[in-house]
Formats: C-alpha cells, sequence, structure tokens
C-alpha cells in the first residue's frame, strides 16, 4: 500500500533540494528567471521580504492567484508562506498543492504563543530557527526542514552567520554530552528529550538545514555553505538587485562550489549593485522579524 | 579489489548515496568537476533537481565528460539522474544525456502532496525494496534492450539498459542498500571484464 505524507517523504523532499539555491518570486516572470538561473524551488510571495519590511503593516499569505501563477509557470517545486500559527493559510496552501510551506516570521504571526501543529499535515513545513532549542521544537511540532531565520529584507548577513553558528555550536555540545546531562540540556534548549538523544547519537539534526535571511551576494551564499549550510535562500537579494538574472545564476553557482574562491570572484564581478541593506544597529528592535517566534 | 565509484555532487541527494555505496564496499568520492571522473570504475546521478543540474553540467563541460564516460562505465541514476539518462522526456524539446531508450514522464504521480513509499518488487534484487517516491517521475515506455526491473501501479520504476541502471525512487533515502549493491555488481562485472 502506498502511504503518502509521511516523514520519510516530507523530509526526504528537502534532501533533494540540498546544495541548491531556493529563491523568493512574485509572479510568473521572476520564476521563469529563478529556474532559468537554476534555482532548486521558488518561494511564491507577494512581496519580498525588503518590501514587506518597507510597506509595514499586516503582511499575510499571498494571494492565491500569484501562488497559482507561479505553480503553472515551473516544473521545480513551488513553496509559499503561511503565517506563524496560521493553521487555516496553511492548510488553503495544501489544498491548492504547493509543495512545501514555509511557516515564516516574514509574515505577520497569526498566533504569538503556539506554532502550528506540521506533522497533521501532507505538506511538508520549513520553519526559520536561531537556535537548538527553537530549532527542536520546530522538528518537535513536524517540520520537516529548517533554514536560519537570520534577519530577512535587511541583506546584512550577520544573523544568518549567528544562528547557523549557534546551532552547529550547540549540536556539537549536545553531541559529546553524557547521557546523564542530556536531560537537564533538554529542559534549558526548551527541546523535546527523545530528539536530542538522537541529535547526539548522530551528530546531527534530522532534517535538512538551510540558510537563510540576509544573502546578498554570491559571497554571501558560499559562506553559508562553508559554515555548514545545506543550502540557501535568497529572499531580496536577486529581484532587489541591478540584474537579477545574473544574481541568480552567479549565487546558484556559487553555492555549488562554494569553496572555489577563484571562481567565485569571477563570477562576482561587474554585477552591478547587490540590494542596499540595512545595518542591524539602525534596526528598530520592533522592526526585528527573528524575534516573532520562539 | 575494491572499485572507485564517483557520485555526481552538484546538488542534491548526494551524501545519502555516497553512504550507501561506503556501506557497499565500494571507495566512493564526490565528482564536482571534470578531472574528478577520472579512474572512476562507475557513476551515481543522484536525485535532485534535474533542470539544476543539467544547468551546472553544462556550465563546466561535466555534461560532454559524463557523456564520454558512459561510453564504457556504468550509471546508476535515481529520480533525477533518471529523467537526465532519458533519451526521451515527456513534454520538454529534447533531452538530457541521452543514455537509456526509455521515455520519461516528469513529475509523473504529482505534486510534493502525492509523494509516497510503497514496496516494491524489483527484479535480481528484492521482493520487498521501499520504494520512496519524491515528486517523482516514471517510465512509459522503453526500446527493445531495456529491461524492466520494477513497477508500480502499471508504471515502470526501474530499470536497465547494459551498463546503465536506473530507478524513478530513492534508494538512498533508506537504510536498504540492496539496489547499490547490485549497482556495484555492474561495475565490478564490467571492471572485470576490460583486458588488463
Amino acid at each position: 500500500m502506498a502511504q503518502t505524507g509521511t516523514d520519510r517523504v516530507k523530509r526526504g523532499m528537502a534532501e533533494m533540494q540540498k546544495g541548491g539555491v531556493i529563491m523568493d518570486v512574485v509572479n510568473a516572470e521572476q520564476a521563469k528567471v529563478a529556474e532559468d538561473a537554476g534555482a532548486v524551488a521558488v518561494m511564491a510571495l507577494e512581496r519580498v521580504p525588503a518590501d514587506i519590511r518597507a510597506a509595514g503593516g499586516v503582511a499575510r499569505m499571498a494571494d492565491p492567484r500569484i501562488v497559482e501563477e507561479v505553480m503553472n509557470a515551473v516544473s521545480i517545486p513551488v513553496m509559499a508562506k503561511a503565517r506563524i500559527g496560521h493553521i487555516t493559510e496553511a492548510r488553503v496552501l495544501e489544498a491548492m498543492g504547493v509543495d512545501y510551506i514555509d511557516e515564516s516570521e516574514v509574515l505577520t504571526p497569526a498566533d504569538d504563543v503556539y506554532h502550528i501543529k506540521k506533522s497533521d499535515y501532507t505538506v511538508p513545513f520549513v520553519c526559520g530557527c536561531r537556535n537548538l532549542g527553537e530549532a527542536a521544537r520546530r522538528i518537535g511540532e513536524g517540520a520537516s526542514m529548517l533554514r536560519t531565520k537570520g534577519e530577512p529584507g535587511t541583506g546584512n548577513i550577520v544573523e544568518a552567520v549567528r544562528h547557523i553558528r549557534l546551532v552547529n555550536a550547540q549540536i556539537r555540545k549536545v553531541a559529546g554530552m553524557s547521557d546523564d546531562e542530556l536531560m537537564t540540556e533538554a529542559k534549558e534548549l526548551g527541546a523535546p528529550y527523545e530528539l536530542l538523544q538522537q541529535i547526539k547519537r548522530e551528530g546531527r539534526l534530522p532534517v535538512v538545514n538551510f540558510a537563510a535571511g540576509g544573502v546578498a551576494t554570491p559571497a554571501d551564499a558560499a559562506l553559508m555553505m562553508q559554515l555548514g549550510a545545506d543550502g540557501v535562500f535568497v529572499g531580496s537579494g536577486i529581484f532587489k538587485s541591478d540584474n537579477p538574472a545574473q544574481f541568480a545564476r552567479a549565487i546558484v553557482e556559487a553555492t555549488t562550489h562554494y569553496e572555489d574562491y577563484a571562481l567565485i570572484a569571477e563570477l562576482s564581478k561587474g554585477m552591478g549593485t547587490a540590494m542596499k541593506g540595512i545595518e542591524m544597529s539602525t534596526l528598530d528592535p520592533s522592526q526585528r522579524m527573528q524575534d516573532r517566534s520562539h | 579489489m575494491t572499485f572507485k565509484i564517483g557520485v555526481l555532487g552538484l546538488q542534491g541527494a548526494v551524501r545519502e548515496h555516497v553512504k550507501a555505496l561506503e556501506a557497499s564496499d565500494t571507495e566512493v568520492s564526490v565528482v564536482k568537476r571534470v578531472h574528478e571522473l577520472a579512474g572512476l570504475d562507475g557513476l551515481v546521478i543522484p536525485g535532485g533537481e534535474s533542470t539544476t543540474m543539467r544547468k551546472l553540467m553544462d556550465k563546466y563541460d561535466l555534461f560532454d565528460a559524463i557523456k564520454e564516460f558512459a561510453e564504457d562505465k556504468p550509471v546508476f541514476g535515481t529520480c533525477a539522474g533518471l529523467i537526465l539518462m532519458a533519451k526521451q522526456i515527456e513534454n520538454q524539446a529534447g533531452p538530457h544525456l541521452a543514455l537509456m531508450d526509455i521515455n520519461v514522464k516528469r513529475n509523473a504521480f504529482g505534486r510534493q502532496v502525492a509523494s509516497f513509499e510503497a514496496e516494491l518488487k524489483v527484479k535480481h534484487v528484492a521482493d520487498n525494496f521501499v520504494g520512496v517516491f519524491i515528486r517523482a517521475p516514471y517510465i512509459s515506455e522503453v526500446g527493445p534492450d531495456v529491461e524492466v526491473l520494477s513497477e508500480y501501479d502499471g508504471n515502470i520504476v526501474a530499470c536497465r539498459q547494459g551498463n546503465y541502471l536506473t530507478a524513478a525512487f530513492h534508494p538512498e533515502l533508506t537504510d536498504d542498500n540492496r539496489l547499490h549493491q547490485y549497482f556495484v555488481g555492474m561495475v565490478k562485472e564490467k571492471a572485470e571484464k576490460v583486458p588488463v
């Protein structure tokens, strides 16, 4: 008998995306640019994070017409964002047949306490994390893929770097702990104990962990791969740059060949201006998307 | 003697194939560039996104190098790898490597929500092999030289043509290494046939 929506099928889908770049797009035309550049998937949304930031107000799930338009335009997988805790937006996206849902802090949370119980769905979910506690709680809720939160729409890589370094350092710490220390660590992280046991045993997360939130250049993408990310999400970095097609292609190649520095130099020549970017200390704390969920 | 098998490492489930091959008594390396094909006895093209892999293959002359490699070395492709190996792809202008005389349909079972796992019979390999199908293709037609190894629901999901082996599902996502062992057997057979 065939079984759909199993952990293996949902997590496996993310395994197939490894080493690749997932790009934010807002229409069919951008989706084609992304696919032609070699993106492994696109994230269909109404506005890229930089524009969400600029627009202010409440950011919600995209108009289903945009999601549908993107789904019809490309043969690669299509992801879409639902608000944190918004069970209905997630069910709507599942009913439309999107391939992956991002329960995302980039949108305004619908529930400021609880996340969606993602294990109830056939469609897989990706969620953001800043540390191993958040990563483990999201996996506990049924996320099949993780990404660093970074600070979306800033074009500043510093937060994504902080998050991937912290998650990986905490994994190394857990892997080196003795069994009798693990329960206290679970309490301190707020992480499911059984999951920490598994992470200790395997020395890694049981799901793929991508980088997201601030990737603006090929070198940024390569840096995140170097730090152990399984792949890269690029939100505003491509379509807020001067040459989206060139940026998209260069980021794809830099992600695959992240240790070939001469190549990254070549790729980075004469690309025009990357997205402007925001320095963290100038960002009002109330505007930090990464602090919207825990 | 141990044999050397490469896993095309441009994108996709590379680590899982490496693990399955290492457990099957072979020396394994990851191939991202043409020179890394030298000295290999066989190549695995993993699951991932076929459009992405093709673009990255073209970029660094890997496309022709792999075609040349495949002239006398075994190749095993899973999912995206299968699509890259087919001579015909439905609703698509041209094929990629065009190694196998098969007609393949992409995303044939539907989008991700239709992705599934099911127990399969795989000829020469197993009567109870768990096939993990992720936005998987199937093979709608095969040429006379192609041996069908497995079908699911009336659709062909694994086959062999001489040195080429292919599966629409992902043996690399389970702990069952029997299909990898079968491929290692093909590599061994071929390597031993070559006069020293």
